[in-house]
């Protein structure tokens, strides 16, 4: 049960060896391995989208989709199929080949980057052995395309949609990157199987001081870099209507919101494997210990989007350069305090030093929180 | 206490909502029309129709034309109707409500002296045709007595009420005051 | 501070100008901001207003004064009782009618509930142009169907009720209304406690809305405003207090009042404003007495509106509607048809200090600044 996808696939190897000729076997398994994954994407992506629906809908009190389809299953064909009927509108003064360009492109890193995922014992499209490398790399490349769809719309709301994101992109890049590097000084080396490995049994690296404050660290601001609330400024659709994508219609808007959720999926998936321990597990196979933190990480960002307001620009950067960014340098250096340390001395350690670390972080950002009120009353009766 | 409190707080509320959505009926309040629908209120007033007693002949309607000068938005039209030689009948010949005008105020119900012309609680009407479907015609507004007393039985009620007293007094004022006789011209002396 | 448009030494920056513009999900209906810009501040703003101008005011002068009842209803759209209750004052006014008692209550009691429905209204709104997505939207929309439920029940209509007649009300409430409002105000504090631990304390909403869009005392009292607006200022001003009109005297409640004027302030004292409105409902439900509903001169004005004269003369009645001071200025020459009639809407006196509120914050700011005047476009542009 916990290999059955790399027993089918041995066996569709098998089956294709006894007439074919030794490359073209080669050839095949990345074939597999290719169509896996973009079929697997691009589905996850449309019920992601109805999972999203629903669980919003029940936070608000009210059903999600259910007319169509039972249970609103069919939906996501539904908006498929509209999404594609739609008139393409391009503005006249835009810049077409730019317009055209920015949603294709966008898709691009948000697939490739479940080629490093592990979903499971053995079941990794490619080791790289640069994986979590090449995850980082990806996940910057998608702020070039964003701020190339904004410009190309010719249009101001767009501009300022398009600036806000790569103000916060960037901002947030550098917190993500830091707190990956505890987990790379404990494991010694960048590639995504060997990080999961070196988390057997229930030693997952969130357990430890160091790995609490890093997940909680790098889930923030794998949160920022998605767009998604409390930090979807770039496509604030209260103030400025939809930010860099108003002006795409269609099927453009929808390869658009693709990217968003299938990067939201990459994010959790590599946050689960980093923290969470992959598909470490007791008793249930691995890719189903895998998906049940993916998905519980990708209920707790639905949870976010259905319940908290959106931060101010201003706000948002202070947050991460004055919050985020000190305490993931002091983490880095708590991580190698305590491989110096023998257990159970090196959790205490750290835990004190970062206790320290964080008090000393609000004190000093304490003005800037705000205050609770009182209220006074005329003509007390 | 600590910073990120209150946004924790919030979404403990929102979890608490989320969980007893699917308990209770107080936390999920659609209702999936049009499998289900509300309860109708007896008073909520829609678009205006006519009355009639017994057949659609008989309709309460005398044609005063109070009720297309009252109206705010002027969405009626009367036109009296007339017999052959011309004389003025009291009866509508043409009776036109636009309800892609009428408002639903229901001045014309308050002001209308022979309790002729009432509120419905109609709303599923819609058409295709903008301005020919959405006219209605006399013969479209004649609903009868019974219809009334059926979807607002407490105002329906208090109107037969009044209308049977009215008759009434009218039936005692024939019988009590003498039949009106012209005065005779002085007999002749018989002796 | 000064907003002169400057080069620096360094560099040469330019203005954006950006046209908040009539379709636009957070602007409360067709309103129009064109905005200049400098990077993300606001150096300058101009409301334009105007594109729900339905001529209320001259249509007025050619129809009897009843048949304007409906359409006061559709001027601040949500809170269409108020709307009704100040119009028929002005007119009680100068015919000098009589009210009943029964109706002096039920007046103040479905005042008090457009209140409600307005405040939870407003504090939802205001929530989702902050991006909370329509969470708080729903929770407020779930309480506010019941108080509609109630209007439908007892006018015929949730929304553009007509409810009012002058010298009292058009029909007598029915039987379970009593026990209906009480179960209303018996839920609602459970809902305002749940809705203030959702979002009161959260630390974004107070970051985001906090010392933003702040109005001083003299320019809140120069510029006319009124309403929650003023009394988050520090002002202690309340027409219900000021001018006892109706029977406000007999209940027991308090005013908040604010101290620094911003969008915080202003929120909360709504949510508190909403607490002492249920204190009043409380009374009056146990003080309600018997009789009628309407005046006789009103009922015979209620049958037969085309003769129904006002003397001549002239007179200005203002209520403290949910959004501010409703005032209705009416000049009559002795017909049936009034020669001038003019809303004082405080929606559009509100929207004056929309610049002074403005300028040099950011345009998120923009969106929760006129997210807490609470216009109605109805009101402004009538």
């Amino acid at each position: 049960m916990d290999q059955i996808f790399v027993s089918i696939k041995h066996a569709i190897l098998n089956l294709a060896q006894t007439f074919l000729p030794d490359w073209t076997i080669i050839l095949l398994s990345i074939l597999i391995s290719v169509t896996a994954i973009a079929v697997f994407g691009p589905v996850t992506m449309m019920y992601l989208t109805l999972l999203e629906r629903k669980l919003v809908g029940r936070i608000q009190n009210r059903y999600g989709p259910n007319r169509v389809g039972f249970w609103g299953l069919l939906q996501p064909l539904a908006d498929g199929v509209k999404m594609l009927t739609k008139e393409d509108i391009v503005p006249a003064n835009a810049d077409k080949f730019a317009h055209f360009l920015a949603p294709v492109v966008i898709v691009i890193p948000a697939l490739l980057i479940f080629a490093v995922i592990p979903f499971g014992r053995g079941m990794v499209a490619v080791d790289l052995s640069i994986g979590i490398l090449f995850f980082l790399a990806l996940s910057s490349t998608t702020t070039i395309w964003i701020f190339v769809a904004a410009w190309a719309s010719r249009n101001k709301f767009s501009l300022l949609g398009g600036m806000r994101s790569i103000a916060q992109m960037i901002s947030y890049e550098i917190p993500m990157v830091l707190s990956i590097v505890p987990v790379l000084l404990v494991v010694g080396s960048f590639s995504t199987v060997s990080i999961v490995e070196a988390q057997s049994g229930l030693n997952w690296f969130v357990f430890t001081p160091w790995g609490f404050v890093g997940f909680l660290l790098f889930f923030l601001t794998g949160v920022a870099e998605v767009n998604r609330t409390p930090f979807d400024l770039p496509e604030g659709e209260s103030e400025i209507v939809a930010g860099f994508h108003t002006e795409y219609s269609g099927m453009k808007f929808a390869l658009f919101y693709m990217a968003e959720f299938m990067n939201t999926f990459s994010i959790s998936a590599i946050v689960a494997t980093l923290y969470l321990g992959g598909w470490q597990g007791p008793f249930l196979p691995s890719w189903i210990w895998f998906f049940i933190k993916t998905y519980a990480l990708i209920f707790v960002m639905m949870w976010f989007r259905g319940t908290l307001p959106r931060l101010r620009v201003d706000q948002l950067m202070g947050f991460a350069w004055k919050f985020l960014l000190p305490l993931a340098l002091v983490n880095i250096l708590v991580t190698g305090i305590w491989l110096e340390f023998k257990t159970p001395l090196n959790h205490v350690v750290t835990f004190a030093i970062l206790a320290f670390c964080l008090t000393v972080l609000y004190l000093v950002n304490k003005p800037e929180i705000p205050k609770k009120r009182i209220y006074r009353y005329a003509y007390q009766d | 206490m600590f910073f990120g409190f209150g946004v924790l707080k919030g979404m403990t509320v929102t979890f608490k909502n989320f969980v007893l959505s699917y308990f209770s009926k107080e936390r999920l309040t659609t209702v999936q029309y049009p499998e289900e629908r509300l309860p109708e209120k007896e008073r909520f007033r829609n678009f205006p129709f006519l009355i009639y007693d017994n057949k659609p002949e008989d309709l309460r309607c005398v044609s005063c034309d109070i009720c297309a000068k009252e109206c705010p938005p002027k969405c009626i039209t009367i036109v009296r109707d007339s017999d052959e030689a011309g004389k003025p009948l009291k009866r509508p010949k043409v009776f036109d409500i636009d309800f892609s005008i009428c408002m639903n105020c229901g001045i014309c119900e308050e002001v209308c002296p022979f309790d002729a012309i009432f509120m419905d609680h109609e709303f599923e009407l819609a058409e295709y045709g903008r301005f020919e479907d959405l006219n209605y015609h006399k013969d479209d507004l004649l609903k009868s007595n019974e219809y009334f007393a059926k979807i607002r039985p407490h105002d329906a009620a208090e109107v037969d009420a009044r209308l049977a007293e009215k008759a009434k007094k009218e039936a005692a004022a024939k019988t009590v005051a003498p039949p009106a006789v012209p005065p005779q011209p002085p007999q002749p002396q018989q002796n | 501070m000064d907003y002169a448009l400057k080069n620096s030494e360094t560099l040469e920056t330019q203005t954006l100008e950006v046209n908040l513009g009539p379709q636009h999900p957070s602007t409360h209906g067709v309103f129009q901001m064109n905005v200049i810009l400098e990077g993300e501040t606001i150096v300058r703003l101009k409301p334009v207003m105007g594109y729900l101008h339905r001529n209320h005011e001259k249509l007025a002068e050619n129809m009897s004064y009843l048949g304007s009842m409906p359409f006061t209803d559709r001027l601040d759209y949500i809170c269409s009782m108020t709307n009704n209750f100040a119009y028929a004052t002005a007119v009680e006014k100068m015919a000098n009618m009589e009210v009943p008692e029964r109706a002096q209550y039920i007046r103040i009691i479905m005042a008090e509930l457009t209140r409600l429905v307005n405040h939870t209204l407003l504090i939802g709104f205001l929530l989702n142009d902050l991006g909370a997505f329509f969470t708080p939207v729903l929770y407020a929309f779930r309480e506010r169907e019941k108080i509609l439920d109630l209007f439908e029940a007892v006018a015929g209509s949730r929304m553009m009720c007509n409810y009012f007649r002058f010298g009292g009300l058009k029909v007598d409430v029915t039987g379970d209304f009593i026990p209906h409002v009480r179960q209303i105000i018996n839920n609602y504090p459970k809902f305002l406690d749940e809705f203030e631990e959702l979002l009161s304390e959260n630390e974004i909403l107070m970051a985001r809305c906090q010392n933003v869009g702040i109005i001083s005392k003299d320019l809140a009292i120069n510029a006319g405003l009124s309403g929650p607006m003023l009394r988050a200022t520090g002002v202690p001003y309340d027409v219900r207090k000021i001018d006892h009109y109706s029977i406000y005297d007999r209940f027991k409640f308090r005013v908040p009042i604010g101290e620094k004027g911003d969008v915080y302030d202003r929120y909360y004292i709504r949510i508190l404003e909403m607490r002492e409105s249920i204190k009043i409902l409380d009374q009056a439900i146990k003080e309600i007495p018997e009789g009628e509903f309407i005046s006789k001169t009103g009922a015979v004005a209620a049958k037969t509106p085309r003769n129904f004269k006002l003397p001549k003369g002239d007179a200005y009645s203002r209520i403290e509607a949910p959004k501010g001071e409703l005032g209705f200025y009416l000049v009559s020459d002795g017909t049936t048809k009034p020669y001038r009639y003019h809303v004082r809407a405080p929606s559009f006196i509100n929207l004056t200090v929309l610049e002074d509120m403005c300028l040099g914050y950011k345009v998120a700011d923009a969106i929760i600044n006129l997210g807490s005047i609470d216009i109605v476009l109805g009101e402004v542009d009538r």
